[in-house]
């Protein structure tokens, strides 16, 4: 019983501790992650992908200070400007449960860094990979995918939708959906 | 040891504050003083005391009772004097009409962004953590906030004045002699509250001109292949996402205009004196030289840090 | 013994037997065991004697002081040195706001509220405090409240926002993650706990004193008591509603402070310091009777200008609440409003003038005896007094628009606090230490803890009205070397020191006379007010008549026998109630036995409270289980009330 409350106690302060710790460097400073992601849910035989994934994306996930930056970062490098507040609009939405490219905070990553055909940027070497994370790990939070004591409250601005804390989560669903502005004919 | 910077005004308005603190410390002073004196004669005396501690002579409490009763209304008639001394002191700062110098002031998390605004877009100055002002003349400063609360507080020249998001303030003041003079935010405001220090350079009005025709103009261009170098590394790197340099390509708004950083005399918001070995250290680690800061730890090779860093240190 | 009978002419023994004159030892014996708390812990829990409640309660708030001196020096650690690396902005963020909310919430009003809750029904010559229930239900309510911030704080969510928590900082955009949610709630707590206190305290004090006790009988202590109470009534709404409001922004996403959808960040500060105003004056207002309790006694003569004491208590309990936009006068508001609240924040000097004057007469007429308690007394004259003119300093708006959130507020602020609360508390525990614990403090120990935070603390803070004034802001964990604040900031340090030194002192004179104290007797100070009437410490029953009173000073009114009445019941706990006004015995009340309903509550109150800092519907749904800890509390115990 004891033990029980104990690694109760244990496991309530290391949570605690994540989720405010306040990470303003990142320790090693490094360019990229290296992850192996899969693009797609196919893959020949019955096992899914193989994946190779670091866990980086959990701690930032845990983080409050770290999805707060996102959000900071998403109206700074002008996100909304093509995903509105995740309503999207040139841009696919982000807040709902269609992924095309991967819905796993990797995916999200990866997408950031690398760019998407039809119109996402790249963001290497333009953004710092610790903002590069931040970013994917806001967005995730826009579908309800980190949990409500970590994910932002309401905005210090004008309201655009609910904020993420209060957002009911939309597990990411497999597949994806092109969006309007790469549906042809234009 | 000089004068604390509140009772060394370079301005009129300061300098009215200053007299203010020197009367009001002064008669407080000599108020306590007095208190401790009636103290100590009262503790000290001889007392003649019956040993029925009730046995009060009813001729000594009336007499007490009027002394007691006359200092109350010497006490409200002082307080009323103060506070009508107060209120001419306002009047001399707050009354102040007009305004020959208009700045507006932005208050962000942890810097400054500083606008000369004009009727011709063109000729607007942007720039951060530094103001020019002309001697002698009323400037008028329009304060407000992006994020949070924030305060600006340069104590040779005036008192603070809040900068509140969703609001917009006045300040104004004269800096009445030439000289560089520091403040800092005085509102809490977060990490680092700590290093977010202003600096308000007063210069004579030919100085002032020439400042603000140098600002208004376009970037430097790179003068060696350093610099050339240290151009491309800038629009190259995370830089170009968060700093505007007029006059190229970089159009960031989340961190300080860098068109004419060289011009300023600080680096970080009054963190270091802006040198070489300061900006490089700021560019390789902002967040050992000011942790928390939104500027992000970049992975920089030696090469570009050197060249970046003769770039920008010619963007006078 | 002079003995007047409560009864009335029809005999009412519904409640079992009376004291009608029997030896004095029997009626003490039946009463202690009647009024007795049980043993174990059990007992412990279940206790509503206000005596071992009151004990509780100042130990706990001097544990508070103590881990917020243990900040304290370690801020002034870090700042000794220009540009120290000890201290993480983020760790100093948190190490201030800790000090300050410790202080200011869990440590100087709980304190002020524990010697009322102990020493109250003692001077107005009562059995127990009104509605004992109730509290222990605020201690326990004010012990999660200190415990769920202090353990946050260890886990690394203790608040980093300030101890006013200014929004838009404190708001969801700009303060991440659970601490400012931690923040808000343990305000929550605290002030119920307050509230519930203060309406005991006022109820106590109006209803429950002993026949005899006119309002201008009333100890001064036991006047500040109440008055100090009313402004919790009064003053401790606000800040539950700006909480409450801080607390629905960031977890449900209201918009009372954001000003781009209608709300206004100068919200928070008004609703804030209309609480933060009243607030450092529930803290002072206190001491000022504690202050005039210990010149009383040791300038063995009744304070001079009761009346206008007790006036002057009144006129700051009204005028502190049309103060608070000096804590404002950066923010840009209207100069026409700014002016009017430089007045009324210099016409407060009135009042506590006349309190200064009083005292100082009192000990012109008296002839003092320089007792350790009256040397706190003394050292409380010094110091307030110089805080309270750096004060009409900082009513006036120009001159605030240098010092504003400047050390020299600072400094202003601890002059007032610690000279103006923590010397008089000091005093008063070396005056009542006897009383409630059956021993003396040491006296040589008690004169080296005043000199040591006497000079510790002038030391310490005075050269930081200067720091002010050259410019150094709050709130900052370094500085620079080329600002010139290391000098006064290093003297500064070694102050503090010292004064950390005198509460070390302090502590191990408490612990050693504990144990090796002199014994004290009834009345060790020849003190003439009606707690000094009984054993020291006091039977669980308090008195074991009821004394009669006829003098404001009944003690020396009487030095040799107390009048007293009987009647009372002997195996019931029954108290008499009296009028408000003339104090005349009017009904016999039963006072509640040891119950376990108020810890219950107050256990399902605290995770109600702390669940909600995660979850907006466990404020609702833990309404059932509250709703089921207060019938249980409420449940009719079946005893028959006075009808006359």
């Amino acid at each position: 019983m004891r033990r029980l409350l104990l690694a109760g106690l244990v496991a309530l302060s290391l949570a605690a501790c994540e989720r405010e710790d306040r990470e303003y460097r990142p320790d090693p400073i490094v360019t990229e992650t290296p992850q192996k992601i899969a693009l797609t849910t196919l893959s020949p035989g019955d096992t899914p992908p193989i994946t190779d994934l670091s866990d980086m994306g959990a701690q930032y996930t845990a983080n409050a200070y770290h999805v707060s930056q996102g959000k900071k970062w998403f109206s700074a490098f002008n996100c909304n400007g093509c995903h509105s507040n995740g309503g999207g609009g040139s841009g696919p939405p982000l807040m709902d449960d269609k992924w095309s490219y991967g819905g796993k905070i990797e995916n999200i990553a990866q997408s950031i860094r690398e760019g998407r055909p039809n119109g996402m940027p790249s963001w290497r070497g333009k953004i710092t990979d610790e903002q590069i994370w931040e970013l994917a790990a806001f967005v995730l939070s826009m579908s309800g995918n980190v949990t409500s004591d970590v994910a932002n409250g309401r905005n210090d601005d004008m309201a655009g939708k609910p904020p993420e804390n209060m957002t009911p989560q939309q597990p990411p669903q497999p597949g994806g959906q092109v969006p309007k502005s790469a549906e042809s004919p234009q | 040891m000089s004068w604390p910077e509140a009772l060394d005004p370079k301005g009129p308005e300061a300098d009215a504050v200053a007299g203010l603190i020197w009367s009001f410390t002064g008669l407080c002073a000599f108020i306590w003083v007095l208190v401790m004196v009636a103290l100590a004669v009262a503790l000290i005396r001889r007392h003649r005391q019956s040993e029925d501690p009730l046995a009060v002579t009813i001729g000594e409490e009336r007499r007490v009772e009027w002394i007691v009763g006359g200092l109350a209304v010497l006490t409200g008639l002082i307080v009323i004097g103060l506070t009508f001394i107060s209120y001419g002191a306002q009047a001399r700062i707050f009354g102040l009409g007009g305004g020959d110098v208009a700045i507006d002031v932005i208050g962000h998390q942890w810097w400054w962004e500083v606008r000369y605004p004009s009727d011709t877009a063109s000729a607007t100055v942007v720039t951060a953590n530094e103001l020019h002002v002309p001697v002698g003349k009323l400037v008028r400063l329009r304060l407000t906030s992006t994020d949070v609360i924030h305060s600006f507080w340069v104590p040779s020249l005036i008192g603070k004045a809040d900068l509140i998001p969703g609001r917009t303030n006045t300040l104004a003041f004269t800096a009445d002699r030439p000289g560089v003079y520091a403040g800092q935010c005085a509102e809490f405001c977060g990490l680092q509250h700590t290093h977010m220090g202003i600096r308000v350079i007063a210069e004579d009005d030919a100085d002032f001109t020439a400042w603000k025709a140098g600002q208004v103009a376009a970037a430097h261009e790179p003068a060696t292949p350093a610099q050339a170098a240290g151009k491309a590394a800038f629009l190259s790197n995370p830089c170009v996402s968060c700093h505007a340099i007029r006059g190229t390509t970089a159009g960031g708004t989340l961190g300080p205009d860098l068109t004419h950083l060289a011009s300023r005399t600080t680096i970080a918001a009054g963190t270091a004196e802006l040198t070489r070995g300061t900006l490089a250290a700021w560019i390789a680690d902002p967040q050992g030289m000011k942790p928390g800061t939104n500027m992000p730890t970049m992975k920089l090779s030696a090469a570009d840090l050197n060249t970046l860093v003769d770039y920008l240190m010619g963007l006078k | 013994m002079t003995l007047q009978g409560f009864t009335s002419a029809q005999a009412n023994t519904d409640r079992g037997p009376r004291d009608i004159g029997q030896p004095i030892e029997e009626v003490r014996a039946r009463l202690s065991q009647t009024w007795a708390s049980q043993g174990g812990l059990w007992g412990w829990l279940t206790t509503v004697d206000h005596k071992i409640i009151g004990r509780r309660y100042i130990i706990t708030a001097f544990v508070f002081l103590l881990l917020g001196g243990v900040l304290a020096a370690v801020m002034r650690a870090q700042l000794a040195r220009p540009e120290s690396g000890l201290i993480s902005p983020d760790l100093y963020n948190q190490l201030f706001t800790m000090h300050g909310t410790t202080m200011m919430f869990l440590f100087a009003v709980p304190v002020m509220e524990a010697f009322a809750v102990y020493l109250v029904p003692l001077m107005v010559g009562t059995r127990n405090i009104a509605f004992p229930r109730l509290n222990a239900f605020s201690f326990y309510v004010y012990l999660f409240g200190g415990l769920m911030i202090w353990i946050a704080f260890a886990l690394n969510i203790g608040p980093d926002i300030g101890w006013f928590a200014y929004v838009p900082l404190a708001g969801p955009e700009f303060s991440p993650g659970k601490r400012a949610d931690i923040w808000a709630q343990m305000i929550t707590f605290t002030e119920v706990a307050a509230l519930a206190t203060s309406v005991e305290i006022v109820v106590t004090v109006f209803k429950q004193r002993a026949p005899g006790m006119t309002l201008d009988r009333i100890p001064l202590f036991v006047w500040t008591q109440v008055v100090t109470a009313f402004m919790v009534i009064f003053a401790m709404p606000a800040v539950m509603t700006s909480s409450t409001l801080l607390i629905l922004d960031r977890l449900v996403g209201t918009h009372f402070y954001n000003p781009a959808e209608g709300g206004d960040a100068l919200l928070w500060q008004h609703l804030f310091w209309f609480f933060g105003h009243p607030e450092v004056y529930i803290i002072f207002i206190p001491a000022t009777g504690m202050v005039s309790e210990i010149i009383t006694t040791f300038t063995r003569r009744p304070v001079f200008g009761y009346l206008f004491l007790v006036l002057a208590l009144i006129a700051v309990g009204f005028l502190s609440f049309g103060l608070w936009v000096h804590h404002m006068f950066v923010t840009g508001i209207a100069e026409l409003g700014a002016s009017y609240f430089t007045a009324s924040s210099m016409l407060i000097a009135v009042p506590n003038g006349i309190q200064i004057f009083c005292w100082i007469a009192t000990l012109w007429g008296g002839r003092p005896k320089f007792k350790t308690p009256l040397l706190f007394v003394i050292g409380f004259l010094i110091i307030f007094v110089l805080g309270g003119l750096t004060g009409v300093m900082l009513a006036s708006v120009p001159l605030d628009t240098q010092v504003h959130d400047s050390y020299f507020v600072v400094a202003h602020f601890h002059y007032v606090l610690i000279g103006g609360a923590v010397f008089p508390l000091l005093g008063g525990v070396y005056y009542w230490f006897p009383k409630l614990t059956g021993r003396m403090l040491s006296e040589r120990l008690g004169q080296w803890n005043f000199a040591l935070a006497f000079v510790g603390f002038n030391v310490a803070f005075f050269p930081m009205h200067i720091l002010g004034l050259a410019g150094m802001p709050r709130r900052i964990y370094t500085y620079p070397e080329a600002s010139g604040w290391g000098t006064l900031n290093m003297i500064a340090s070694i102050g503090a020191v010292v004064f950390a030194l005198s509460f070390v002192l302090f502590l191990w004179n408490v612990m050693a006379s504990l144990k090796r104290g002199a014994v004290a007797g009834d009345n060790p100070w020849d003190a003439p007010t009606l707690e000094w009437a009984t054993t020291s410490p006091p039977p669980p029953q308090n008195f074991d008549r009821v004394p009669i009173v006829t003098s404001r000073y009944p003690l020396w009114r009487h030095p040799d026998t107390l009048p007293v009445g009987t009647g009372l019941a002997l195996d019931t706990r029954e108290i008499v109630l009296t009028t408000v006004v003339e104090g005349r015995a009017d009904v016999r009340v039963t006072s509640p036995n040891p119950d376990i309903w108020p810890f219950i509550t107050a256990v399902v109150v605290g995770v109600t409270f702390i669940g909600s800092i995660f979850n907006g519907w466990v404020a609702l749904v833990g309404l059932v289980p509250i709703g089921i800890g207060l019938i249980g509390w409420g449940w009719p115990s079946g005893s028959v009330e006075d009808e006359s």
